[in-house]
């Protein structure tokens, strides 16, 4: 089982959003980068399954040079290689992200290197676009499955869980194929310290991908309405319990 | 027709609620000119006649029995057979799992960008558009350079409304052209939940804890509480990632959305990531020992100081009360 992990570089927003003076981006200087927790679980759930059945895990992302980091993450967690395609300015589109990513793919196989499962999460953190993965798996020619909360491969099959209300739906699918999947499917273990070392040793290719012109194309960041809110405080401590009553009184919840 | 198509949802003869909203968005999009629905499969000849009074003036209701279990595929198929036939400007559907999704496939198929989760849309050419990013957190506006406009209506943020004096819509059944590709990815099973006590999703109430809350054992005073209001207990997603709570009472961006009446968020900093799952509440009760953490900038009321000693109060003073 080779698996292939496609994750994006986001800012970690903590708890307040600033935009960028040109409101093209959210402002940075302050801030860390990560990848969305659904990509994280993507990553240890693709570890799970080449730690059971044998194989590698490559992690890809599409970003800036310093998304070097993220790929680094990865590889402290349990995955074999990356692959880092270089995209410096603007933020990409979803179909000029498929495509660079099914390009690299492609490269890959005719390299005679294959992937049996390639892994999204089901959507970026920031954007949100909940696409990119679809239109890979259509430009491959593969099976996708989407916002997955189980996986276990069979043979040449992945038996695929969704949470939906009321329980869970099954898809039967064969592989090679494509899943996108969701935060809870596993929980993800931490690097330990040895296992960050060893990252740094391990390979990343770089590609210089081609940029497809923006057909969704970006013109401004607008924080929304209601922002500046100053919460009522109705005191401080345990003697505030009966006023917080009144409150749910009021509120017709008590 | 150089109207629009709106996919349209349904269970059990009735239109999902975040349908009638694409229908909304949808009417925003034709500007008068005629919206047609689709539906697929079982029961969409029933839920077709509820779209008549949203503005909805022929309802295309894909019939096979091979669609009677969810396949995406299979659902972009129907889309594409009517765009090839209506010529329609726009196609919008939900803001769910199914109707991103759908768009998504549709997308792929026709080389088209696609919007996921648009809040509105303006005139123009191309047109400019309002989307959702950061699960709500954050607005982008963008230019949609496409022939046919591919949308799907973020959820809770154009409001379903029927429009006056409308006829039920003409219903016009047909049957896809679906190619065994289509039905690769298909439902084949499903499993039913065993109920666990309130759901969180449809919870009136629900008591949240973050990190301050200490340790999985820290909880006990929130489940304390909770049961007193007949709410669902939540967590943040530091909770989770240090397994003190499953990931299925995440509140969250990556976990559940929930709209209670109150959200009571318990030693909860307030990141982006954790608002844009409670936002939906009408009233948001924040505890905490920090009068300067950001989660106080979302919720209406506070109580600062120690949540270990200010929770099990509350519960107290509602046992008085209920006694009195």
């Amino acid at each position: 089982m080779n698996v292939l992990v496609c994750v994006k570089r986001v800012p970690l927003t903590g708890g307040r959003i600033v935009l960028t003076d040109d409101e093209q981006a959210i402002e940075t200087r302050h801030l860390g980068h990560t990848i969305s927790p659904h990509e994280e679980c993507g990553v240890e759930e693709a570890v799970r399954i080449v730690e059971q059945h044998g194989g590698e895990v490559t992690v890809l992302t599409l970003g800036p040079p310093e998304a070097e980091e993220q790929i680094r993450d990865t590889l402290a967690t349990g995955a074999h290689r990356g692959i880092l395609l270089l995209a410096e300015g603007e933020e990409w589109d979803a179909q000029a992200t498929a495509a660079a990513i099914v390009t690299a793919v492609k490269a890959r196989r005719a390299a005679g290197d294959d992937y049996d499962l390639i892994v999204f999460g089901n959507e970026s953190a920031d954007s949100g676009g909940f696409q990119v993965g679809i239109r890979v798996a259509h430009a491959l020619g593969r099976p996708v499955v989407t916002g997955l909360k189980g996986i276990a491969i069979d043979g040449g099959h992945a038996r695929c869980e969704q949470e939906v209300g009321g329980g869970r739906d099954v898809y039967d699918v064969p592989l090679p194929a494509v899943v996108t999947v969701l935060e809870g499917i596993n929980l993800p273990r931490y690097p330990s310290v040895p296992a960050k070392l060893r990252a740094r040793q391990k390979p990343i290719e770089r590609i210089t991908p081609e940029r497809a012109g923006a057909r969704l194309e970006k013109l401004r960041l607008v924080l929304p309405p209601g922002q500046g809110k100053r919460a009522e405080i109705l005191g401080r401590g345990p003697d505030a319990a009966p006023a917080v009553v009144d409150v749910m009184r009021e509120l017709g919840v008590a | 027709m150089a109207g629009v198509l709106v996919l349209v949802e349904h269970a059990s003869g009735a239109v999902d609620d975040l349908s009638l909203q694409a229908v909304a968005l949808a009417r925003q999009v034709a500007a008068g000119a005629p919206l047609a629905a689709l539906l697929v499969s079982e029961g969409g000849r029933d839920a077709a006649a509820q779209l008549g009074s949203h503005g909805v003036t022929t309802a295309h209701v894909a019939e096979d029995e091979r669609l009677a279990a969810f396949a995406p595929a299979a659902w972009a198929r129907c889309v594409d057979e009517l765009i090839d036939r209506l010529d329609p400007s726009a196609v919008v559907a939900a803001g769910s799992n199914r109707g991103n999704e759908v768009l998504a496939h549709v997308g792929a198929r026709r080389d088209l960008p696609f919007a996921a989760n648009v809040t509105s849309i303006g005139a123009g050419e191309p047109p400019t558009l309002t989307r959702v990013r950061w699960g709500g957190s954050l607005l982008e506006e963008a230019r949609l350079h496409a022939p046919l406009a591919l949308l799907t209506a973020a959820p809770h943020m154009v409001a379903a409304g029927p429009v006056n004096g409308a006829a039920p819509p003409d219903v016009e059944a047909f049957a896809p052209a679906l190619e065994p590709a289509d039905l690769v990815v298909q439902v084949s099973e499903h499993v039913d939940a065993t109920a666990t006590g309130v759901s969180l999703a449809e919870a009136k109430v629900v008591v949240s804890g973050g990190r301050g809350v200490g340790s999985a054992e820290g909880f006990g005073i929130l489940e304390e509480l909770a049961a007193q209001l007949h709410a669902a207990v939540g967590c943040s997603r530091v909770v989770t990632s240090a397994g003190w709570r499953p990931h299925t009472d995440q509140v969250g961006q990556t976990g559940t959305k929930v709209s209670p009446d109150l959200y009571i968020a318990c030693g909860i900093s307030g990141a982006t990531q954790h608002i844009a799952g409670c936002k939906g509440a009408k009233k948001m009760l924040a505890i905490n020992a920090d009068a300067e953490a950001p989660i106080l900038n979302s919720a209406d009321y506070a109580v600062i100081g120690d949540l270990t000693e200010i929770v099990p109060a509350i519960t107290a003073e509602l046992r008085r009360a209920r006694e009195r």
